[in-house]
């Protein structure tokens, strides 16, 4: 029979160690990996949320692989990465660095940078998408149209559409890399400057041989961070576009929205999970491939 | 609140009734579940009261969910022995439901499918399998034309009653700035809001069409008609002189709502939600008919099922209730709530109601109506909206993206009905 007092001392702490991971393990297995098994049992059959689950095989696979919409708005996913990424690396790192240096009115003008970060996404996506509107409601084309300028449509537009979603949704995030940037900066030692300063270095080779490097692990997390938002971007373009979701004819539609529309407007629960596991992927790859760069660091 | 007191005290009345063996009646509790609008909400609990005064031996628990999840927990519910005797649903849903075996046909007794096809509204039927029904609304909604009574008046037309007429009062109507940007449209367009339901059930059939065939299972507005209906609708905001925009002022109700369009086509439950604008002042006229006189509507509504967790003496219950909720009395009392339109001409079409000034347009439009059978509403509604977007955004001859529109919905059409 088993006796606690039998255990060595070894054999009760790794007991007791077992026994407060239990909470952690069992947490995230109910709520992280059962649904993400069965995410990807659910992308192999049919089911519409209604009815029994029918086994379909790859049916769901093979009909992403055909769809057009798909390709398209794994297109527009990337973009939203390639676009929103860099634009918002150098914008936040640009401002970082210049504020840095300001002490005039710093803490109020960094609270000003960081305010857009903590509204509500749904609220701010709400006011630019009226910024956008035509003439009478617009902001910018009631602002073109008065010095007689022809109006832009921001929205209603198959080009100009993804460029407009992606503006409030960058300056959303603008805020919060700031501050990890300027955090970055205030851990650079100041003796590498004063030695810059006595070898009498101009501020390019400073900027470019001492701060940049040194600001690496900022720049990784902060690539790794905001990749994974634009890869899974959603609020911004819902919001902006509810009417017509993703349009217009798609060029603003991510994955994530896809996903949404087949799973809760078509009740195609297969192929919104069969979409799920290839966002998986590509959110895996896109992790291990920056986790790599980041090791050769 | 009064019914729950009442509720409170049939309940316990029943209770020690059944307690002192006084009598064999005792109290049945069945589940109503519907999804949040206030007003329906409102007119259900008026529903429920006046139901439990008259079957003091039932009682009625209204459940309502926001309507996001309002089909996840019915069909998590019902499975499991749990939730509603009696469920909504929209009417486009009745196949899934059926196939899933969450609702059972309505009694044949109760609910004879001759007397059925005889009192209500004949786009009803679509709720009918052989010689049962699985469902029956209470209310129904259809759509009508709102006019601004200032904005015709400061122009000087009248309401139009024809196509014809209805161009030349938005283009009356049209207010452009010096640059040519619009200000104020005759007329409000967008395929996302009701347009869709007027393009297909409404012009097609009007141009001389038929939008679909076999049950709507086979797409047939890519035909002579549906490009007349089409190039008629895009002819709006893209001919010479537009007399509206798509996404002007955002959604089309919203450019009605603020006094910047003359004319909006919209259901009959949008009569809410202008009532209370403070210094809009709006007509109701019924959708405009061709020259020759042809006229066509669309209609939708939400019905009431028994679910196949109801059984024995709540089924019974149930039966009753259902009786009750698609009664002639229960009718008037949503139309007077919640402004839906009855589902019976015998109650919508009687003088006050049909010659109602804001009701009048929309029963009178049941008349023609027609309700398609919507296999995926939303993804439907999406291929007329890119339809539009291809001929505007992209340039593609009207023809050409009427025909890549049809195709792509019979697509959508053939998976659902292949499963």
């Amino acid at each position: 029979m088993f006796r606690w007092s039998d255990l060595t001392i070894r054999q009760k702490h790794i007991a007791w160690a077992w026994a407060f991971l239990a909470v952690p393990v069992l947490f995230y297995a109910v709520i992280r990996f059962y649904p993400t098994g069965n995410a990807i049992l659910i992308s192999f059959q049919d089911w519409n949320l209604l009815g029994s689950r029918e086994w379909a095989g790859l049916d769901n696979y093979v009909k992403l692989f055909n769809d057009p919409e798909f390709w398209h708005v794994f297109r527009n996913t990337f973009v939203y990465l390639l676009l929103g990424t860099p634009i918002s690396l150098v914008l936040s790192f640009v401002i970082a660095y210049h504020l840095d240096k300001l002490r005039f009115m710093h803490g109020f003008l960094r609270m000003l940078y960081f305010l857009p970060f903590m509204t509500s996404a749904v609220a701010m996506a709400w006011v630019w998408r009226w910024f956008y509107q035509p003439v009478p409601i617009g902001l910018f084309n009631n602002f073109l149209a008065s010095f007689g300028i022809p109006q832009i449509n921001f929205l209603n537009s198959t080009t100009n559409a993804l460029p407009s979603v992606l503006a409030p949704a960058v300056w959303a995030g603008l805020g919060f890399q700031i501050i990890i940037f300027m955090a970055g900066l205030r851990a650079i030692p100041k003796s590498y400057y004063e030695a810059a300063k006595i070898d009498g270095v101009g501020w390019w080779t400073v900027l470019w041989e001492i701060t940049i490097p040194l600001l690496k692990p900022t720049i990784v997390f902060i690539v790794v961070f905001s990749s994974i938002g634009f890869l899974r971007i959603f609020d911004h373009v819902f919001n902006m576009t509810t009417n017509n979701p993703g349009g217009p004819l798609n060029s603003t539609k991510p994955l994530v929205l896809m996903i949404y529309e087949s799973a809760f407007s078509s009740f195609d629960m297969g192929y919104a999970a069969a979409q799920t596991v290839v966002l998986f992927v590509v959110l895996l790859a896109v992790s291990l491939l920056q986790l790599r760069i980041l090791r050769d660091n | 609140m009064a019914f729950e007191k009442f509720r409170s005290l049939a309940f316990a009345t029943a209770t020690s009734l059944a307690a002192l063996g006084a009598t064999s009646a005792q109290a049945v509790e069945i589940e109503y579940w519907q999804y949040f609008f206030d007003a329906r909400v409102t007119a259900m609990e008026q529903l429920i009261e006046n139901f439990e005064a008259a079957n003091p031996d039932i009682t009625v628990k209204m459940t309502h969910f926001p309507y996001a999840d309002y089909r996840t927990k019915v069909a998590a519910a019902i499975p499991a022995g749990e939730g509603p005797d009696v469920v909504q649903l929209f009417y486009g849903w009745l196949n899934d439901y059926v196939e899933a075996e969450l609702i059972q046909p309505l009694p044949a007794d109760s609910f004879p499918a001759s007397k059925i096809d005889a009192e209500f509204f004949p786009m009803v039927q679509a709720m009918k399998e052989g010689d049962a029904y699985w469902a029956l609304p209470t209310a129904v909604r259809s759509l009508a034309l709102f006019y601004n009574e200032r904005l015709l008046e400061e122009a000087g037309v009248e309401p139009p009653t024809t196509l014809d007429e209805m161009m030349q009062v938005a283009a009356a109507t049209t207010k452009v700035d010096g640059a040519g940007n619009l200000t104020q449209v005759g007329m409000t367009a967008g395929m996302t809001a009701q347009d869709h339901h007027w393009w297909r059930e409404g012009l097609v059939r009007q141009m001389g069409g038929e939008p679909y065939l076999n049950d709507y299972k086979t797409v047939n507005y890519n035909s002579d008609a549906g490009l007349k209906a089409l190039e008629f609708y895009t002819n709006m905001f893209m001919g010479e002189n537009p007399v509206t925009a798509i996404g002007f002022m955002d959604e089309p109700q919203a450019a009605f709502k603020a006094g910047r369009a003359a004319m909006h086509i919209d259901g009959s439950f949008r009569i809410g939600s202008l009532a209370d604008i403070r210094g809009l002042k709006w007509g109701v006229t019924e959708l405009p008919a061709t020259a020759d006189g042809v006229r066509s509507n669309y209609s939708s509504y939400w019905v009431n099922a028994i679910t196949t967790k109801a059984e024995g003496e709540k089924y019974d219950a149930a039966v009753k209730f259902m009786e009750y909720v698609t009664s002639d009395e229960a009718m008037q009392i949503w139309l007077d709530v919640v402004g839906e339109l009855p589902a019976k001409p015998s109650v919508g079409m009687t003088d006050e109601n049909a010659n109602d000034d804001v009701f009048g347009p929309f029963i009178r439009g049941l008349e023609y109506a027609h309700t398609t059978k919507f296999a995926d509403e939303s993804g439907q509604r999406q291929l007329m909206v890119e339809m539009i977007e291809r001929i505007q955004l992209q340039g593609m001859a009207p023809a050409e993206s009427l025909a890549v529109a049809a195709e792509a919905e019979q697509k959508l059409l053939d998976e659902y009905y292949a499963k």
